[in-house]
């Protein structure tokens, strides 16, 4: 071999170096042993819910980097009232916490004070826009960025599988409060159901889709709805599939008792990738966020010290929706789908994915008959973040000013 | 007063913290936990520093406050089960100053405090006109004014004073920031909500102490027919009562919603309505008890959130503790009346229903 040879080869294996390094980036787990992490989640962490993945993505990233993770649950003013947001994480930082997680739309308030005062304690607060420069709430914190998968997604899909089944033409949906995420997340299914409805099933007649908001992520009695009566509520008046927008599993599980008392009902639960299990037979699938990659991307951030407080709003990964490597929202279909259904929701994904199918494209209206996206135009990620109302063609309140 | 009088005195509130003692020990057992770890995790969490003292205090002050309130009450004889209404209804009184009265904190904290004052004594008034011009009792009146309130307080957030563009019950926009109660240096202790607090004990002492209001009082929750038959005005003065012990519980809600929350949520309450039931009956209905007592709970209220974090306990384990405490207490109190019911009937014949707490010291 001579020595131009020796070097050309050197340098083929130096490029494959850097590229192998370029494409591992932050994503690949760095050695994080004797690192502390503190999570703090708005429900239980055994919720088969919203905060039950976020106590998962968080073992994943604890399992894979050798962190430890310190948990707080419950953290709400009716299951805590001795404690707010910004004391908890003073709890956490004192156990050692150098990085927390505030995991909680409801939140904002205490995190955004928790980051005014431990300035050098990196802080996430996941579903919220105070880091995104652009958006309508930007605060000027340099150690709190926030993350958020792009659930209008799961929810289109989600939809599409309520529009694929219901057999009586109505569906229910469970809601929380009201506020942009929300109506962003309701109109996403009522997309996707009226969608699937009328290009795959054909139907001329229009989709009833209702919401009844609860008040809250999830029940406190006597401050919220119940969401157990609601979903009976929506059982009793006609509506054949629930689609769950609260953090718990009530509409699954009324649906799954009526089910097993000869009615033909379904429901499609939310947020945690194994939320089918109390009613796996009439589960038609889970939209799903898997918080992990973000997470480890973040832990590994701060031990690599170059954290930045960026507002991350990260998508599904398309070629596998169900990589939980690597996808930050994902759906998994459930028993209850049957293979027609099946075979059309996968079509339907597939259109998603390659972009051939944009719901969120003109021309829609707001319910009270106001403009959201004229003919032909495609919603920018300002628009579909910050909804302002719901859209034409669902029953149920928006927010409003 | 000697250490035998002492015992007989509060020998049942000691018998029931060393069963609630004995049973919590147990339960932290079963639950995979070393019960003195666990302890030192309470007491550091609740004392360990300056700022955990100071999260303490903050959950103290309004204890004490609902409970010397309550003291009131039960003095002239009566269950103001509502007091948890009358905290929410001070807080939404306070919540409207903070929101709507602009100027130096000084002015905003003070007018915030006293239109807790008048919110907390203007809801128990209402519980108090019903039971004695409606002749509804109080506890009925009481638990529907506090369902009131609260749904009164979901609605303010839900609806007038809710967020631009968001309808949660998570609560109001935070208040501007010179509405706060003032704070100590980097706690989150407000030395204004300390002052009002123990200033509540001494007030509530002396008056039912050294007053002739408080020993009138003291005769209406006696025996209401004979206090009448001498003279005395008994449905002022229990409307009286009502209103002193719900200006207490509603500073307690000004100061949960200015010094704490920093906002109106639904659960401004926290609770500490029914705790400080719990609090004054433990006490024996003895205003120099109420302090110490209130302490203990603020102690392990606050100091059991450490639990989770540090022991792995799950995080309802705290109040499964309080729980024990406030049954067993409960039941001491049940078994105290029932012991003194049979005496009575040894010495006099049947008893003379209802039973209702007189003895306030």
């Amino acid at each position: 071999m001579t020595k131009s040879k020796v070097s050309r080869v050197l340098l083929v294996f130096v490029a494959l170096a850097l590229v192998a390094a370029a494409c591992g980036g932050d994503s690949e787990p760095v050695d994080a042993e004797g690192f502390t992490f503190g999570m703090i989640l708005v429900g239980p962490q055994n919720d088969h819910g919203w905060s039950q993945a976020h106590y998962e993505a968080g073992q994943y990233v604890a399992e894979l980097t050798g962190a430890t993770m310190l948990v707080q649950d419950k953290v709400n003013p009716a299951d805590l009232p001795e404690k707010t947001v910004d004391q908890v994480a003073a709890d956490l930082i004192a156990e050692g916490a150098q990085l927390v997680f505030a995991t909680s739309d409801d939140m904002r308030d205490g995190v955004l004070l928790a980051a005014e005062q431990n300035p050098d304690i990196p802080m996430i607060w996941s579903s919220g826009d105070s880091a995104w420069e652009d958006g309508k709430a930007f605060a000027e914190l340099d150690n709190l960025g926030n993350v958020m998968g792009k659930m209008e997604f799961g929810k289109m899909i989600a939809g599409c599988a309520a529009g694929l089944t219901t057999q009586t033409g109505s569906i229910g949906y469970v809601g929380p409060l009201v506020n942009d995420e929300t109506q962003r997340l309701v109109n996403s299914a009522f997309l996707g159901a009226r969608y699937c409805w009328e290009e795959y099933r054909g139907e001329t007649s229009p989709l009833e889709f209702t919401v009844t908001w609860i008040g809250f992520w999830f029940n406190i009695p006597g401050f919220t709805l119940d969401p157990t009566q609601v979903a009976n509520e929506f059982l009793d008046s006609g509506a054949d599939v629930l689609i769950s927008g609260i953090d718990t599993t009530e509409a699954l599980v009324e649906a799954g008792k009526r089910a097993s008392e000869g009615e033909a009902v379904w429901a499609v639960p939310y947020d945690f990738e194994g939320a089918c299990a109390e009613a796996p037979d009439i589960c038609l699938g889970t939209p799903y966020f898997n918080w992990g990659p973000a997470y480890l991307e973040i832990v590994n951030s701060v031990v690599n010290d170059d954290f930045k407080a960026e507002w991350q709003w990260n998508g599904p990964d398309w070629d596998n929706i169900t990589d939980n490597t690597k996808t930050a929202v994902g759906w998994l279909s459930g028993d209850g789908l049957s293979s027609g259904a099946s075979s059309d929701l996968d079509d339907f994904i597939s259109g998603l994915a390659d972009g051939d199918i944009n719901l969120f494209t003109g021309p829609l209206s707001y319910q009270d008959g106001s403009v959201y996206l004229e003919d032909g135009e495609e919603a920018t990620e300002f628009q579909i973040w910050y909804t302002e109302q719901l859209l034409e063609g669902i029953t149920g309140e928006s927010a409003g000013e | 007063m000697n250490f035998a009088d002492l015992w007989k005195r509060s020998r049942i509130g000691i018998i029931a913290v060393a069963l609630a003692l004995v049973v919590g020990i147990l339960l932290l057992l079963v639950a995979g936990a070393n019960p003195f770890e666990a302890l030192g995790v309470i007491i550091d969490g609740s004392l360990g520093s300056s700022i955990r003292i100071g999260d303490t205090l903050m959950v103290w002050a309004p204890l004490v406050l609902a409970a010397a309130g309550l003291l009131i009450t039960f003095a002239a004889g009566l269950w103001n089960i509502g007091v948890e209404g009358q905290i929410t209804f001070g807080a939404i009184a306070a919540s409207l100053v903070a929101r709507e009265v602009s100027g130096p904190t000084w002015l905003i904290v003070t007018l915030a405090l006293l239109a807790g004052l008048f919110g907390g004594a203007f809801w128990a008034l209402l519980a108090g006109l019903l039971r004695t011009y409606g002749k509804v009792n109080e506890i009925f009146g009481g638990l529907g004014l506090h369902f009131v309130a609260t749904a009164l307080a979901v609605y303010l957030v839900l609806g007038p004073w809710k967020r631009a563009g968001v309808a949660s019950t998570s609560g109001t926009e935070p208040f501007p920031r010179e509405s706060w109660l003032p704070t100590v240096g980097s706690t989150r202790l407000s030395w204004l909500a300390i002052v009002v607090a123990v200033a509540s004990v001494f007030g509530v002492f002396y008056l039912l102490r050294g007053t002739r209001f408080g020993l009138r009082l003291k005769a209406v929750g006696k025996n209401m027919r004979s206090a009448f038959l001498l003279g005395i005005p008994t449905g002022p003065y229990m409307l009286a009562a009502f209103a002193l012990g719900g200006g207490l519980a509603g500073l307690a809600g000004a100061i949960q919603a200015t010094g704490f929350h920093h906002k109106l949520v639904p659960s401004i309450s926290g609770g500490y309505g029914f705790l400080g039931i719990l609090v004054a009956m433990l006490a024996g209905y003895a205003a120099r008890w109420i302090a110490p007592i209130a302490f203990v709970f603020a102690m392990l209220a606050v100091g059991s959130t450490l639990l989770p974090l540090k022991l792995g306990l799950d995080s309802s384990v705290g109040g499964v503790l309080q729980g024990v405490l406030v049954l067993f207490t409960v039941l001491a109190q049940g078994w105290q009346s029932r012991r003194r019911n049979r005496a009575d009937e040894a010495a006099l014949g049947p008893p003379e229903p209802p039973v209702i707490p007189g003895e306030v010291g």
